[in-house]
């Protein structure tokens, strides 16, 4: 399976066990996801938020590059980078007089031959039939509450992924993985997303309902496969006790380290010993 | 110029059912709700809806115009109205954390055409220094530091790409030239 792998910045920077769990992961199933040369950012909320022509040109540029660079299916693991280059590239099928307009601002042309995948839908790719044999650690004691977040299923018609209400494509990993997946309510509720840094108090206060709903249905750990997820409700959550005199405790894994750990691979060789809720 | 820009989001469409509003995770603290920005531009009022902290507050989780059943995209709206709202001068001066944070960010991608974290952290916080007036704010994450170092996820400089010349001219053709 050749398939293009586009980081983002997350990725590469603060969440770069997310890589490095993915990369192990996909590693056992001899898939290895080649990172597209000289990529630049999607631009993220930034440029969807401040200059909407940046916020298709920013992604365009990189579906280009994997055009040139003869790939037909791509890998973004963060949902916002993957929903960013979907929303490009269908805007662009939309309107051949803005593709045009897009290949003169990037200098280079998009055809729009490139597959675009998110986490969940490269392990559909590779098939949970084969994903089920190289289970070597049944995870019997894992009850995650499968946490998809906003981007992996909205907005619904660009992503065109699982059911933006009631998703459930990671749940049925987890039943191959053994895991005990729980219902609950705040699969597809928003974690505060981008605003750690400039609006605290509501990432404070929005993850903290995401983390008590988690446990209030039996939860033991939260799975998410979104890198600014799990800064949220990770790294932010000790924040999050002291600020709401909550106590969760509550480990947050990246998709990747559960099939991972299911896998037989160590905790560290995952990274999941660089998370803060350990 | 903002009816040009709000065109594609069905704007006119709204029947004020309120379900985005009911949907919003950020609606209880926010000083209009979206129901009533979208309600705001069908009556005229473009300057209340452009000077409202509620568009600066959005999180843009898209629960909004997904569920809208008049198909009219809310969360393009709220990028519509940020955009034309920045490049008028009319941002809520009480938002000016998240306006600094989000040009912080570009400003970093024109510069390197990838985000440099520590970078990123560093123009936010003497942006939006002015308006939070405070040490405590300035150094609040600086505590932060040692933990990422600590975990290997903080890196003192991040990988440039090498055609930053090229990403420049994308920002110019895009009007972002500073």
């Amino acid at each position: 399976m050749k398939l293009a792998y586009y980081p983002g910045c997350a990725l590469h920077g603060s969440s770069n066990d997310y890589e490095q769990s993915l990369r192990m992961c996909l590693g056992k199933l001899e898939v290895e996801p080649q990172e597209i040369k000289e990529w630049i950012c999607c631009g993220a909320t930034a440029a969807h938020a401040l200059n909407h022509k940046l916020s298709i040109a920013l992604p365009a540029r990189n579906l280009a590059l994997a055009e040139q660079q003869g790939f037909e299916e791509l890998l973004a693991p963060c949902p916002m980078c993957s929903m960013q280059l979907l929303k490009a590239a269908k805007l662009m099928d939309e309107d051949a007089r803005l593709r045009a307009d897009i290949s003169t601002v990037i200098e280079g042309e998009v055809s729009g031959c490139v597959r675009v995948l998110n986490l969940i839908q490269v392990f559909q790719r590779i098939g949970l039939d084969r994903i089920k044999p190289a289970v070597k650690k049944p995870l019997a004691d894992f009850k995650p509450a499968c946490y998809y977040g906003c981007l992996l299923t909205r907005p619904p018609d660009v992503v065109k992924f699982d059911d933006p209400e009631q998703p459930s494509s990671m749940e049925a990993i987890m039943a191959v993985l053994g895991a005990k997946p729980v219902d609950w309510n705040f699969r597809t509720e928003c974690c505060g997303a981008g605003m750690t840094m400039a609006k605290e108090a509501t990432v404070l206060e929005l993850s903290r309902r995401i983390l008590a709903d988690a446990q209030q249905h039996g939860a033991n750990c939260l799975v998410t496969a979104c890198p600014m997820c799990h800064v949220n409700l990770d790294m932010k959550q000790h924040d999050i006790e002291q600020h709401s005199g909550a106590a969760f405790a509550m480990p947050v894994y990246y998709l990747t380290d559960v099939v991972g750990l299911a896998f037989g691979i160590s905790a560290e060789e995952l990274g999941i010993d660089r998370h803060f809720v350990t | 110029m903002l009816t040009d820009i709000l065109a594609p989001t069905h704007w006119t469409d709204c029947y004020q059912c309120g379900k985005c509003t009911a949907g919003c995770p950020v609606a209880a603290s926010l000083d209009m709700a979206p129901n009533q920005v979208v309600r705001a531009l069908q009556l005229g009022n473009f300057e209340k809806a452009m000077t409202s902290d509620a568009i600066w507050a959005c999180v843009s989780c898209q629960t909004c115009s997904t569920r809208c059943p008049q198909s009219v995209d809310c969360a393009g709206i709220m990028d519509a109205l940020r955009e034309v709202s920045l490049r008028c001068g009319l941002a809520s001066p009480a938002q000016q954390s998240v306006v600094a944070f989000q040009n912080a960010f570009l400003n970093n991608i024109r510069r390197n055409g990838r985000l440099d974290e520590i970078e990123l952290i560093a123009e936010f916080k003497l942006r939006a220094l002015s308006s939070e007036r405070s040490l405590r704010f300035l150094f609040k994450d600086a505590g932060l530091a040692p933990q990422l170092q600590k975990r290997g996820k903080l890196h003192l400089r991040g990988k440039k790409v090498n055609d930053r010349a090229l990403v420049r001219r994308i920002f110019e053709r895009c009007g972002d030239g500073k």
